[in-house]
């Protein structure tokens, strides 16, 4: 569709409120031959349970109903692997169900969790997800990520789905970037930021102490894209425990309000038809009048600069939320940086900045944790856990992992999950020396995007600490 | 179906897949250690062969050996977006769900075809048959509302860079690697083998 009616825009609805009580991920990797999916799985929940001081068979007790995410089956050469995995969590009887929607599974989990609890079906709701990408040699799993494309007009052509984000990354560049090294520069810095922070969390598979020079000469995947551009191929799982009030305060006194939409736009880029830019509550149709006056080529939204589905998904969240401005209303995110072409493109498609400005996000030194123009705290951090660069992209996982990021956060518990030593210890790995606490202060509210394929499928999941709901603004 | 060494072909007769030769071959598992020697797993090895149906795209992937580009219209006068002509070619409407029509756009991409955008990578996933580097392209046609995929055959991508087809007339894989592109000028000796330009 390139034109909606006012149903199809409608704020969703809750019968009840639906609250995140606690989440847990195992640690990831390219490969970990050592273990197999439900050990990875019993990981991720025994440190939610853990979490909320119960243990797992405490925690089982309260869920009525499950939802997987999954997303490739050919990797793992199992179909139904979610029945698998649901038995040896020792879920039977309890209905469950797999979800599958490419990169944002993880989103879309939460997705239909929530609504199982919104709904009112279930007071208390099981969303696990998990990926095993190690099970294929990695050409062959290039393929396999690339048959999640159009298989007769796509995927032939290379087998490769970095070629599909390197096609927006260059038009991006020479309509939004103007051609300039610079941009392609804040496009490093996106790289050099999240696997520096990768650095900090024990579960990353991807930490590194990098610079833009390094990622500017790290070897080309598909131009402009080069290596140290692209998210992880990853193995891993992470979960997260939804619950009804009453319920939610029955296991913690501190759960956090959720919020979790969904958009979509086309599998095939080459469907997108020119449209006007559906507007977010920050946003305004003059401010966009003279885009292509600003940046000439820039007739097309959302052509191959822009997600709809991401804007859609965000127009549902904030609606939800009373979310008016990100950036104001918002503490941190965490965002689906597959690319750091995509990282950006994602910025103006959720509102944080105007279309076609979002390197300025960047720039600026509100992304970071600490903003490296000021020395003070980043206004809006990003990808403090590293993000699909730096920690991981097991897909069915993702989404996932990131609201348990963002939840750790408002609770004021990010410091406790990443700096025991034990953990590091556990997982093989070792702390930097110059370990850093990236809490973020007083954090009260934050979003998780997850994100599809081209833009096919975004969720956006936001989360708010019940003393500090916003009212509504966006009328 | 047969047990012949043959690999798989398929027919349809009178509205049914008839299968011929074999279509999977079965290979042993072999086990895989550590360093220790410890048995970590096993791998699963197997060769298949799919069967695809290409319904009513058949026309566009059938037209390439003859030269031609279809798309599809909407001539559907209740349509909200009516006249909306897509390419990839689209069974139906997407907005009001009636049968699009065929139209032939090979004068229209010979005509207008431009590269909107491109990349240029020497990786690849398995199973791919183009030549590296490849080449993507996304052109853009004149009073096409979409934006197709393909490849350029020929010569470096630029953005605004006119482009026309060609086709792969002789050998012809009945998918979409049978069109490709090359600069507008291009003379016929730098064709790759089995290419041809539309007539």
């Amino acid at each position: 569709m390139i034109t909606f009616s006012q149903k199809q825009l409608k704020i969703p609805q809750m019968s009840k409120p639906v609250y995140l009580v606690t989440g847990g991920m195992s640690k990831f990797g390219r490969a970990i031959p050592e273990m197999r999916t439900e050990e990875l799985v019993v990981d991720a929940f025994t440190e939610a349970a853990d979490f909320i001081k119960k243990s797992p068979a405490e925690l089982k007790k309260y869920i009525h109903s499950c939802y997987y995410g999954h997303f490739a089956d050919h990797f793992g050469d199992q179909l139904l692997g979610e029945a698998l995995i649901h038995d040896r969590l020792g879920l039977d009887p309890l209905g469950n169900v797999g979800i599958k929607t490419g990169g944002a599974t993880g989103g879309s989990t939460l997705w239909e969790a929530f609504k199982a609890v919104a709904s009112g079906y279930s007071d208390c709701v099981l969303a696990m997800g998990w990926e095993r990408m190690d099970e294929v040699p990695t050409d062959e799993g290039n393929n396999y990520i690339a048959c999640a494309a159009d298989k007769d007009w796509e995927t032939p052509l290379g087998h490769i789905y970095t070629g599909y984000y390197a096609v927006m990354a260059q038009k991006y560049w020479q309509v939004f970037g103007k051609s300039e090294d610079s941009f392609r520069k804040t496009m490093a810095e996106i790289a050099v930021k999240n696997r520096g922070y990768a650095r900090m969390n024990p579960h990353a598979q991807g930490p590194m102490k990098i610079t833009v020079e390094d990622v500017l000469k790290s070897p080309v995947v598909a131009y402009p894209l080069r290596a140290l551009d692209c998210c992880l191929m990853s193995v891993g799982a992470a979960c997260a425990i939804l619950c009804d009030e009453k319920t939610a305060y029955e296991l913690t006194d501190n759960p956090l309000l959720v919020y979790v939409t969904a958009g979509s736009h086309t599998l095939r880029v080459a469907d997108r038809r020119n449209m006007e830019i559906p507007l977010l509550p920050n946003e305004s149709a003059d401010q966009y009048k003279d885009l292509g006056e600003r940046f000439p080529g820039s007739d097309r939204y959302p052509g191959f600069t822009g997600f709809l589905a991401a804007r859609m998904a965000a127009y549902y969240a904030y609606g939800m939320a009373n979310i008016y401005d990100p950036t104001e209303d918002l503490d941190l995110v965490e965002l689906h940086d597959a690319f750091t072409i995509s990282d950006i493109q994602t910025y103006e498609d959720v509102g944080i900045r105007p279309y076609g400005e979002g390197r300025t996000y960047v720039e600026s030194g509100d992304c970071y944790h600490t903003n490296p123009n000021t020395g003070k705290p980043g206004k809006l951090p990003a990808n403090l856990s590293g993000g699909l660069i730096g920690n991981m992209h097991a897909v069915g996982a993702t989404g996932i992992m990131q609201a348990v990021e963002v939840g750790q956060h408002i609770w004021g518990r990010w410091a406790e999950m990443h700096e025991n030593q034990k953990k590091w210890d556990a997982y093989g790995r070792t702390k930097p020396k110059d370990w850093q606490n990236l809490q973020v202060d007083n954090a009260k509210r934050g979003m998780a995007i997850s994100h599809a394929g081209v833009g096919s499928h975004v969720t956006a999941t936001i989360l708010v600490h019940p003393d500090h709901q916003l009212k509504g603004r966006n009328s | 179906m047969s047990n012949s060494n043959k690999r798989g072909t398929v027919k349809v007769i009178n509205g049914r897949y008839r299968p011929d030769g074999s279509f999977h071959y079965n290979y042993p598992n072999t086990p895989i250690y550590d360093e220790a020697g410890k048995l970590m797993g096993v791998t699963n090895p197997r060769d298949l062969t799919h069967i695809h149906a290409y319904g009513g795209e058949s026309q566009f992937f059938s037209s390439l050996k003859d030269g031609e580009i279809w798309g599809t219209k909407c001539e559907n006068p209740d349509c909200e977006h009516t006249g909306t002509v897509n390419l990839p070619y689209k069974i139906y409407c997407p907005d009001c769900l009636k049968k699009a029509i065929p139209v032939n756009l090979t004068a229209t991409a010979i005509k207008s075809a431009t590269v909107h955008t491109f990349m240029v990578t020497e990786r690849t996933g398995a199973f791919n048959t183009l030549e590296k580097p490849i080449r993507f392209i996304n052109i853009e046609f004149e009073g096409v509302d979409t934006i197709l995929m393909s490849y350029l055959f020929v010569g470096e991508p630029k953005v605004g860079m006119r482009v026309v087809p060609i086709f792969r007339k002789v050998e012809p894989t009945f998918t979409i690697l049978d069109l490709s592109w090359v600069p507008l000028g291009t003379s016929v000796e730098k064709l790759p083998n089995g290419f041809s330009f539309s007539k």
